[in-house]
């Protein structure tokens, strides 16, 4: 979500081929096999029109660019009539050059877009309502899974079609786990489990699980906390900020207190806490599924992927989602959006290859699909969208959700209590709320 | 080409009385335009990349302005008064953003003035291997900001970090906060910065120090100054133009930091490293909200300015 976010995990993947880096980057290495599965045609979807050339914009600067490339390529081989050009940059340019293209006229066709940012461009008018899309292509809620179809309205409108969905994980060191006398096969599910095994963890020297203060991802573990605790970020019309409820509170001090026990050290970098999973430093890590990738590259396998434990009183992860979206253009072309529907349809049924990149599909017949489930790893997280706590829909939410990243800060190097923090940065969300209220007139 | 040299040999030949009076009048009235004509191709980029963009900034300053949203309410000087006032949502991060700017340049710039000097003196000097050193201190500059911002990065992290082992080592605390706490964070920063850009004020310096004539150096060992003095009363004065120019810019580029905390310590703890720019920045870019975001830069650009301008008036009064 949001460009912070989006340009860390560049940066990174850029330079040192690390950790976090690799959420869109790193992906792609996936499998050799080059199996694909064939359209299976919606009779109507076609397009028979004259030629029509597309513009896509998308942000895979990395593995995943390369396979999505391919697909569009296949795509181009199948339909005469339609050619993408696929122009690609790094998200974080992405953002801000997209709305600027556009109101010059330059803008693309399609654009590919993390659901968070969808309220944001729809309510300031840079892409365009896609109901008919829906409909036309026959797809409702019951194709997708809910959180993520839902994900892809605002106002009641839909301005997105979910192509995948990409959730925090549980990583953990077998190694490490076995050296503390833990079963590295079965790594914890429960909070129980979890603390003891981090108890016996202390015992044979290792701090278990680091906490970062970053938002990649010890931000985004106490995300995921807040709602396993019962809290959440927002209230349901995302006019008040919610996360110094009770809930917020307890899942903070959790995380802060697991320093205090010296279950992590204090002060921890980014990356780091990633990096010293690697090395055997520590055994826990929450991180992105787009690290699936990275830790195939291990030849000796030690880190291992389940679901995030349940530490809270229900299960929730962290998890955002590519869409599709159709760029508003000066003058409507109809035969340029039947075009991109066919395109958006046929990409959405191909999302097996894309899967492979280190995504969960956001569709349920390629998700259900034998050979989705035999794609080590992203099928292990795939359960995870049942309950996949993603990021609420209301325009200009980026740096309100900085605002809460900034408290966990805080809270976590010291600087001010869980509590404290947490109501400060509430104070001062509800601020930015109003001020969008304001702005987008909602 | 030809004319030019003439004139230069007459003058140089000729008595310089009234002949070359009348030569001079009709040089300058040829010329009226000459400048101009010279000057256009300059004056037209600063026009369009210049003022124009300050002029079209000061009018997205007194809106509420963004790309794309159709309404664009004229808010008069709403956008200033935000920064001014203690219950606007960005009073709190725009006087954050600016505190730490002016920590960091305040540490940063004298560093940056008087190490490259230092190491200029150095690297004027003649030894063997000179310009492999030059090539050295100069090298960091040519990174990348990503470049040097990551390696710092993954060099000073606390737990991981080759510092802090190294610092262990011999025997130092070896979990120093170098990213994640002040004030080692500006610590960092500034010392990252110094080691990054020190290289191109040395070159500047070293330029300078070519420039004062080796006869002055002559003259003053002549009338028996110890290199202290001679220092002090030839290199420091021959060098005050550069000085200015020095010290002026490293002002300027250390106000303007945003990278080095951008991906060294991403503004932790908290915000205390979030700088002036990078609130710009998503103000206007991510928050989309071009008008505060251009309040902001005015305010800033003023308030350099008049650093400027105090910078130029105490080194002319020093010149006389």
């Amino acid at each position: 979500m949001m460009q912070n976010e989006m340009s860390r995990r560049r940066l990174l993947g850029l330079g040192v081929g690390l950790g976090a880096a690799a959420s869109l980057t790193l992906a792609g290495c996936g499998g050799g096999s080059a199996s694909k599965s064939t359209a299976t045609g919606n009779g109507g979807k076609e397009y028979t029109g004259p030629k029509v050339s597309l513009n896509l914009w998308n942000g895979f600067t990395g593995g995943d660019g390369d396979i999505f490339k391919k697909l569009v390529e296949q795509f181009n081989s199948e339909h005469q009539n339609i050619a993408i050009a696929v122009n690609t940059y790094r998200w974080e340019d992405y953002y801000s050059k997209l709305p600027g293209a556009v109101s010059s006229g330059s803008g693309p066709d399609i654009a590919v877009m993390h659901m968070d940012q969808l309220a944001t461009f729809a309510a300031r008018g840079v892409i365009t309502e896609l109901d008919d899309v829906a409909k036309a292509l026959e797809l409702s809620e019951g194709d997708f899974a809910p959180t993520v179809w839902k994900g892809g309205l605002y106002n009641n409108k839909r301005y997105g079609i979910p192509l995948d969905m990409h959730p925090l994980g549980f990583y953990y060191n077998k190694a490490v786990m076995q050296k503390a006398g833990l079963d590295p096969n079965k790594p914890p599910t429960t909070r129980d489990e979890f603390t003891a095994a981090l108890t016996e963890l202390k015992k044979s020297g290792v701090q278990g699980f680091w906490i970062s203060p970053f938002q990649f991802t010890g931000g985004m573990t106490f995300y995921s906390l807040l709602h396993q605790w019962g809290g959440s970020l927002f209230d349901a019309e995302v006019a008040k900020a919610t996360f110094n409820s009770d809930p917020a509170v307890e899942a903070c001090t959790w995380l802060v207190d697991l320093i205090k026990q010296g279950h992590s050290p204090s002060n921890v970098g980014q990356d780091a806490d990633y990096l010293a999973l690697k090395s055997g430093k520590n055994a826990f890590n929450f991180n992105g599924i787009w690290q699936i990738n990275d830790i195939a590259k291990d030849p000796n396998a030690q880190i291992g992927v389940a679901e995030l434990p349940q530490i809270g009183s229900q299960k929730a992860a962290w998890a955002n989602s590519h869409n599709f979206t159709i760029v508003k253009q000066r003058s409507a072309d109809n035969n340029k959006i039947s075009g991109a529907k066919v395109f958006i349809n046929w990409l959405s049924e191909h999302s097996l290859d894309w899967a492979k990149g280190g995504q969960v599909p956001a569709r349920k017949e390629v998700r259900e699909g034998a050979e989705f489930k035999a794609i080590p790893n992203v099928a292990t997280l795939a359960p995870e969208l049942e309950y996949a706590a993603f990021p609420p829909a209301a325009p200009g939410l980026g740096e309100v959700i900085t605002t809460f990243y900034t408290s966990f800060n805080e809270a976590v190097l010291g600087k001010k209590s869980p509590k404290q923090a947490l109501d400060d940065g509430v104070a001062k969300a509800n601020k930015q709320l109003e001020d969008n209220r304001k702005k987008y007139g909602s | 080409m030809a004319d030019v040299i003439e004139v230069g040999a007459a003058r140089k030949d000729a008595p310089p009385p009234a002949g070359g009076k009348s030569r001079r009048g009709v040089t300058v009235r040829g010329s009226r335009a000459t400048p101009y004509l010279f000057l256009a191709p300059y004056l037209l980029l600063f026009l369009a990349f210049g003022l124009l963009p300050i002029l079209f900034g000061v009018w997205l300053s007194v809106h509420q302005w963004d790309l794309q949203l159709p309404n664009r309410p004229f808010v008069g000087l709403d956008n200033y008064r935000d920064l001014f006032d203690s219950e606007s949502a960005i009073y709190g991060d725009w006087w954050s953003s600016v505190r730490a700017t002016a920590i960091f340049t305040v540490f940063s710039v004298p560093l940056l003035v008087v190490i490259p000097l230092g190491l200029a003196l150095l690297l004027n000097k003649s030894f063997p291997g000179r310009t492999f050193f030059r090539a050295i201190y100069f090298a960091p500059y040519v990174l990348g900001v990503a470049v040097i911002g990551l390696l710092w990065r993954f060099l000073l992290d606390a737990n991981l970090g080759l510092v802090n082992r190294l610092l262990g080592a011999v025997g130092l605390p070896s979990d120093t906060p170098w990213v994640t706490d002040v004030p080692w964070a500006w610590v960092s920063l500034v010392g990252v910065t110094v080691w990054w850009t020190s290289g191109f004020n040395a070159v500047i310096y070293l330029a300078g120090l070519q420039d004062i004539s080796p006869e002055l150096y002559e003259a003053a060992r002549m009338d028996g100054a110890n290199a202290w003095e001679r220092f002090r009363n030839v290199t420091l004065p021959g060098l005050r133009p550069v000085m200015l120019f020095v010290l002026t810019t490293t002002i300027l580029a250390s106000a303007n930091v945003f990278g080095q905390s951008f991906l060294i310590t991403q503004g932790a703890p908290g915000q205390q490293t979030r700088t002036v720019v990078w609130r710009i920045v998503d103000e206007g870019l991510r928050d989309n909200d071009a008008g505060r975001a251009a309040a902001m830069s005015i305010v800033f650009a003023l308030a350099l300015t008049v650093i400027s301008i105090v910078n130029f008036r105490f080194f002319r009064y020093r010149e006389d």
